[in-house]
C-alpha cells in the first residue's frame, strides 16, 4: 500500500537561495564556473588560436596573431599552414588512422577479456564478489606509470615471459617496441575501466529473466545471446568508451612499449611540442585530435547525464 | 557446467593478466641481481638504494603535497559544482556547467597539458601571472581535472540523497546553510572521502599534464620515474613500485573491509 | 441536498458560523509549469481538528501540505495560520512541523539527536533539551531507545521517532504526510488509535494526508476529498460516506451501486425516480433539489440493500434478479445480483450464523429492496 510517488516539488534551494539570498546561490555557482571557464574552456580557445600561428624563434616560440602596426592599425594574421600540413603530410594522417585502429582493436580485446570477468564477478556469491571486485579496482588505484613499467619488465627480451619460454626451449620473442606491446599495454591498463561498467549492468540483471528464458525453452547460449547480451549493452557501450577515448590520445604506453614505428597522435603531439618545440603545430594536432574524440565524448556525457538525472526522478 | 568452466578459466586468465606483471615486479624488487631474469638471491639493497636517492624522495614529497593541495581545492569546487548541478535545477548556464564539469574526464591528457601550458604562457605575457611555471601551475592543472572526477562521485551521491531529509531539517528550524552543514555534508561525507582519494591518486599518478606545465626544479615523482625507466630497468623503481602497491593495497583492503562490515551490520 | 442528523456544535467548530478558523487556505492555486497541481482550493481548518486530506496520487493533496509547510509557495491565493499570513515565510520560521512520508530520520544521528534537532535550533539549553527528549520518547513509548540509530529500528519504531521529532517544538499545527503508509496492516490499525490519542492529549491541530480511505475515516474529525487538484467534498467521515455530494466522492469512498434515472415526481417531501437500469422506480423519502424529467444518479451502499426470496410489499424500491456470484469474506458475504437489464448490484450481508443451510445461494431468483432514506441522489 505504500505510495512511492514523489510529490511534485519546486527545489526550495532554488527558491531560498533565490531573490532574497541571491548571493549565496550565485557564489555556489560562480566558483566552479569561473574556475572551469578560466582553466578549461579558455585554454582550449587559446590552443585553437595558437594553432593558427606559426613557429618562430623566441619566447614564446610562435608568431603573434595580432600585431599593432604604424599609426595604431591592428593586423590579424592567421596561418592555416599547420592544418594544411596535417592533412597533406602522411606522417599525421597515418598517426591518426593508426591511433584509431589501435584504440579500436584494444577496446575489442578488452571487451572480450572483460566481459567474462564481469559476468563471473556479477554471478559470484557475496563475500567472493566483493573480493573479486576489489581485485579489479586495486590496480586502478596503483600508479598507471608503474603498471606500464611492470608490463614492460614482463615482456622485454630478457623478461619473465621469454624466461618462461626459454624453459620450454623456445627462442625469445621480440615483444617490446612493437604494436603488439601497445595493444597489450592498453588492454592491461584500461581493463578495469571495461570490467566495472559491465559489472554494474550485469549485476543488476534480474536472474529470473534468465530463468524465464530457460523455462521457455532457450538453451544457455540462446539465453545469453537474446537476453543477457542485449540487456548489458549500456555497460558495453560505457566500458568501450572508457577504454577507447583515453586510448586514442595515449602517450605513455606507445612511448614506453611501442617501437619507433608505432605512430599515435598523442605521441606525435608530444614530439612536436617537446622535440621540435613547434607549439603551433602541436596545437593544430590537438585541435584535430579533439575532432575525433568529440563525438564519443558527447555520447559519453549524454549517457552520464541520463544515469545521474534518471536517479533524481 | 562446461560454460561455467569456460567463464571461470577466462576470469582466471583475466586476473592472471592483471596481476602477473605486478607480482613479478614485486618479486624482482627483492632480487639481488640487476637483471630481471636472473634470480641471484633475496636482498633489500634496492630499497636501501631507493631511500638514498634524494631525487626520488624529493619528487615523491613534492608530488604528495601537490596531490593533497589539488585534491582539497578540487573537493571544495567539485562539491559546489555538484550542489549547483543537483540542487539548482534551473539556472542559466547549467548545461554549460554540466559540460565543463564532465568534459575533462575524457579529455586526452596531452591536450589538457598543452592547453593549460599555452594558457599560462599567454597569461604570463598578458598580465604577468603566473610568473614562470612550477608547483603552482601543476596544482592548478591537477585541480582542474580533479574537479571533474570529484563532481562525478559527489553528484551521484547527492542526487541519491533523499530531499526529504533536508526538508525535514529545515522544517525543524534550520536555515539552508545550517541544513547543508548539519545534514547534507555528513551524509555525503563517504562520497567526499572517496572523491578526495580518487583525486589524490590521479594527481599523484599524472605524468603527461605535469610534464607540460611544470617548470625547472618542480619534477614530480612520475616525471622522475619516467625519465628513469625510459633508460631501461632500474631495480630501485621496482622497490618504489612495491612500496606504493603495498600502501594502496592496505588502503583499498581496509576500505573494502570497512564497507563490507558496514553493509553486513545494516542487513543484520 | 440530503438531510443530515444535527448534533451539538460545541465540539464541532466548523458547524459554528462565528468560529475563527486556525488555518485558512483561500483560493490557493499551485502550478508546476503548465500543470495545475492544486487548483483554486479554499479550506478552513479549526483548532484541535484532525483533518484528513484524502485523494489518489496526483490529486494535489501532498502539494497542498507542502505549501502549508512552506516548501512550496502558492502561485495564487493565500495561506494564513493562526491569523498570520504565511506568504514569504520560509519553512524554518513557520509555527508548523511536518512528519514526512519517508520519516526522513537523519541517518547519521541517534534517535535522541533526531528528536533534539529542532530543539537545538530553537536554542534551548542542554538540560531542557534532554528533559524534553525524554518526555517525547516516553510519549511515543520509546524510552531507552535514545542511543539507537534509525537503521537499528523497526518500521513502527521509526514512525514513532518521526512523530516525536515533529512534535518536539510544540508546533501549533502538525502536518502528517501518509503517516501510516509504510506500516503493515496490523501495525497500521494499532498506530491509528495511538495517533488519535496523542492528538487528543496534546490538543495539537493535525492535518493528515492519506490515500487510504479507511485510515481517513477512522482518524479524521473531518475529511477533505481531493480530486485533480480540487476539493471534491469537505465533511465529517459519516457525511462523506452516507451523504456524498457527487458520483466521484460516492465512488471513491467505499463501494457503491450507482444507477442513472429520470425524475418522474418532484414533491417537497419525496421524489420518485424511474430507473431503466434497476428496472423499477426509486422512491426517495425526502425532498431533493431537482426538476421533473431531470436525469440524475442515485447511489446506494451494498449493505443498505436487503435480499429476500419473497417479494416485499410496495411498488417502488424493489427489483428482481439472479444471484450470480457469492464471495465469502468471513464476517460478511458479497452477493452479485444480475438484474434483468444486465446491470449488476453488489449487496453485502453479515454472516450472522456459522452456517446457514437455508441461505440464499447461487442462481437463485431474489428480490433486492431498500428503504426510502437509504440511497443518495446525486446531480453531479
Amino acid at each position: 500500500m505504500s505510495q512511492s510517488e514523489t510529490p511534485l516539488r519546486t527545489r526550495w534551494y532554488t527558491k531560498l537561495f533565490g531573490p532574497g539570498a541571491a548571493s549565496g546561490r550565485a557564489l555556489v555557482i560562480f566558483a566552479p564556473v569561473a574556475w572551469l571557464t578560466v582553466f578549461f574552456v579558455v585554454p582550449l580557445a587559446v590552443v585553437f588560436g595558437i594553432s593558427l600561428a606559426i613557429k618562430e624563434f623566441g619566447r614564446p616560440p610562435y608568431s603573434d596573431l595580432l600585431t599593432v602596426g604604424e599609426g595604431g592599425t591592428v593586423q590579424l594574421t592567421l596561418h592555416l599552414s599547420n592544418y594544411l600540413r596535417i592533412i597533406t603530410d602522411p606522417l599525421y594522417v597515418t598517426a591518426y588512422l593508426s591511433s584509431i585502429r589501435i584504440a579500436a582493436i584494444s577496446t575489442i580485446v578488452a571487451l572480450l577479456i572483460g566481459y567474462p570477468m564481469a559476468y563471473f564477478i556479477a554471478r559470484a556469491r557475496d563475500p567472493w564478489r566483493n573480493v573479486l571486485l576489489m581485485l579489479v579496482i586495486l590496480p586502478f588505484w596503483t600508479s598507471f606509470l608503474l603498471r606500464v613499467y611492470a608490463l614492460s619488465g614482463f615482456m622485454r627480451g630478457n623478461g619473465v615471459i621469454n624466461g618462461l619460454l626459454g624453459i620450454f626451449g623456445i627462442e625469445p620473442i621480440q615483444m617490446m617496441q612493437t604494436d603488439f606491446a601497445v595493444y597489450v599495454g592498453i588492454v592491461y591498463t584500461y581493463l578495469p575501466f571495461m570490467v566495472l561498467p559491465l559489472f554494474t549492468t550485469l549485476v543488476k540483471l534480474d536472474v529470473s529473466l534468465l530463468e524465464a528464458s530457460a523455462d521457455l525453452g532457450a538453451k544457455p547460449w540462446q539465453t545469453f545471446w537474446s537476453i543477457t547480451l542485449p540487456l548489458s549493452l549500456p555497460g558495453i557501450a560505457a566500458g568501450s568508451m572508457l577504454v577507447f577515448i583515453p586510448a586514442i590520445g595515449e602517450f605513455v604506453i606507445p612511448s614506453l612499449l611501442g617501437g619507433p614505428s608505432t605512430l599515435m597522435i598523442g605521441r606525435v603531439l608530444w614530439d612536436e611540442f617537446f622535440s621540435n618545440t613547434n607549439w603551433p603545430r602541436a596545437s593544430a594536432v590537438a585541435v584535430a585530435m579533439l575532432l575525433i574524440v568529440v563525438v564519443p565524448i558527447m555520447l559519453m556525457q549524454r549517457a552520464q547525464d541520463a544515469v545521474v538525472e534518471g536517479r533524481t526522478r | 557446467m562446461r560454460r561455467n568452466w569456460l567463464i571461470l578459466s577466462l576470469t582466471v586468465f583475466g586476473f592472471a593478466f592483471l596481476y602477473g606483471p605486478i607480482l613479478s615486479l614485486i618479486i624482482f624488487s627483492f632480487n639481488d641481481n640487476r637483471l630481471v631474469t636472473v634470480w641471484s638471491g633475496f636482498s633489500t639493497r634496492w630499497y636501501a638504494e631507493l631511500f638514498a636517492d634524494t631525487q626520488i624522495l624529493d619528487a615523491a614529497w613534492l608530488s604528495f603535497w601537490i596531490a593533497v593541495a589539488s585534491a582539497s581545492i578540487a573537493l571544495v569546487l567539485g562539491t559546489l559544482c555538484s550542489v549547483a548541478l543537483v540542487r539548482f535545477r534551473r539556472f542559466r548556464g547549467r548545461t554549460a556547467l554540466a559540460g565543463m564539469a564532465s568534459a575533462p574526464l575524457v579529455m586526452p591528457d596531452v591536450i589538457t597539458g598543452l592547453s593549460l601550458l599555452l594558457l599560462f604562457v599567454s597569461m604570463e605575457s598578458l598580465i604577468g601571472w603566473p610568473a614562470g611555471r612550477g608547483v603552482g601551475t601543476i596544482i592548478i592543472a591537477h585541480t582542474t581535472f580533479c574537479i571533474a572526477y570529484i563532481t562525478v562521485v559527489v553528484r551521484s551521491r547527492l542526487s541519491d540523497l533523499d530531499l526529504s531529509l533536508e526538508e525535514a531539517a529545515m522544517d525543524l528550524g534550520a536555515t539552508p546553510v545550517r541544513v547543508f552543514f548539519d545534514i547534507t555534508l555528513p551524509i555525503i561525507s563517504p562520497a567526499l572521502v572517496s572523491g578526495w582519494l580518487l583525486a589524490f591518486t590521479l594527481s599523484l599518478d599524472d605524468l603527461v599534464i605535469a610534464s607540460f606545465v611544470s617548470g625547472p626544479g618542480s619534477s614530480t615523482l612520475p616525471m622522475v620515474i619516467y625519465s628513469k625507466i625510459r633508460l631501461g630497468v632500474s631495480p630501485d623503481v621496482n622497490a618504489l613500485a612495491t612500496i606504493i602497491i603495498a600502501i594502496v593495497t592496505v588502503g583499498v583492503l581496509a576500505a573494502t573491509l570497512l564497507q563490507m562490515r558496514r553493509s553486513a551490520r545494516k542487513s543484520s | 441536498m440530503a438531510k443530515k442528523p444535527q448534533i451539538a456544535a460545541e465540539t464541532r467548530p466548523w458547524r459554528d458560523p462565528d468560529a475563527q478558523p486556525f488555518v485558512r487556505i483561500s483560493g490557493v492555486t499551485k502550478k508546476f509549469g503548465d500543470i495545475y497541481a492544486v487548483d483554486d482550493v479554499s479550506l478552513d481548518i479549526y483548532k484541535g481538528e484532525l483533518f484528513c486530506l484524502l485523494g489518489g496520487s496526483g490529486s494535489g493533496k501532498s502539494t497542498l501540505l507542502r505549501m502549508l509547510a512552506g516548501f512550496e509557495e502558492p502561485t495564487v491565493g493565500s495561506i494564513a495560520i493562526d491569523g498570520q499570513d504565511m506568504a514569504g515565510v520560509p519553512p524554518y520560521r513557520r509555527p508548523v512541523n511536518m512528519m514526512f512520508q519517508s520519516y526522513a530520520l537523519f541517518p547519521h544521528m541517534s534517535v535522541a539527536q533526531n528528536v533534539a534537532y529542532g530543539l537545538k535550533r530553537d536554542g534551548l539549553d542542554r538540560t531542557a533539551i534532554t528533559e524534553r527528549v525524554d518526555e517525547l520518547l516516553s510519549l511515543v513509548r520509546l524510552e531507552g531507545y535514545g542511543k539507537r540509530r534509525p537503521d537499528q529500528l523497526s518500521g513502527g519504531q521509526r514512525q514513532r521517532v518521526a512523530l516525536a521529532r515533529s512534535l518536539a517544538r510544540r508546533p501549533k499545527l502538525l502536518l502528517l504526510d501518509e503517516p501510516l503508509g509504510a506500516l503493515d496492516k496490523k501495525l497500521r490499525e494499532q498506530t491509528q488509535f495511538e495517533l488519535v490519542k496523542i492528538q487528543e492529549t496534546l490538543g495539537v491541530t493535525f492535518i493528515v494526508v492519506t490515500h487510504d480511505q479507511e485510515e481517513a475515516m477512522s482518524l479524521a474529525t473531518r475529511i477533505g476529498v481531493m480530486n485533480e487538484g480540487r476539493i471534491a467534498m469537505i465533511g465529517e467521515p459519516q457525511d462523506i460516506y452516507e451523504f456524498p455530494n457527487s458520483r466521484f466522492v460516492a465512488g471513491f469512498i467505499g463501494s457503491v451501486n450507482l444507477v442513472e434515472g429520470v425524475v418522474t415526481e418532484d414533491e417537497d417531501d419525496h421524489v420518485r425516480i424511474r430507473s431503466a437500469e434497476l428496472g423499477c422506480d426509486i422512491y426517495v423519502s425526502h425532498g431533493v433539489d431537482c426538476a421533473p424529467e431531470q436525469i440524475l444518479w442515485w447511489a446506494i451502499r451494498p449493505e443498505k440493500i436487503t435480499l429476500t426470496r419473497e417479494p416485499p410489499e410496495g411498488d417502488a424500491n424493489v427489483t428482481k434478479g439472479t444471484v450470480e456470484d457469492i464471495a465469502y469474506l468471513g464476517d460478511m458475504s458479497v452477493y452479485r445480483v444480475l438484474l434483468e437489464s444486465g446491470k449488476r448490484l453488489t449487496v453485502t450481508r453479515p454472516n450472522l450464523h456459522r452456517s446457514d443451510p437455508d441461505g440464499i445461494t447461487w442462481d437463485e431468483q431474489v428480490y433486492a429492496s431498500w428503504g426510502g432514506f437509504s440511497g443518495s441522489v446525486l446531480t453531479s
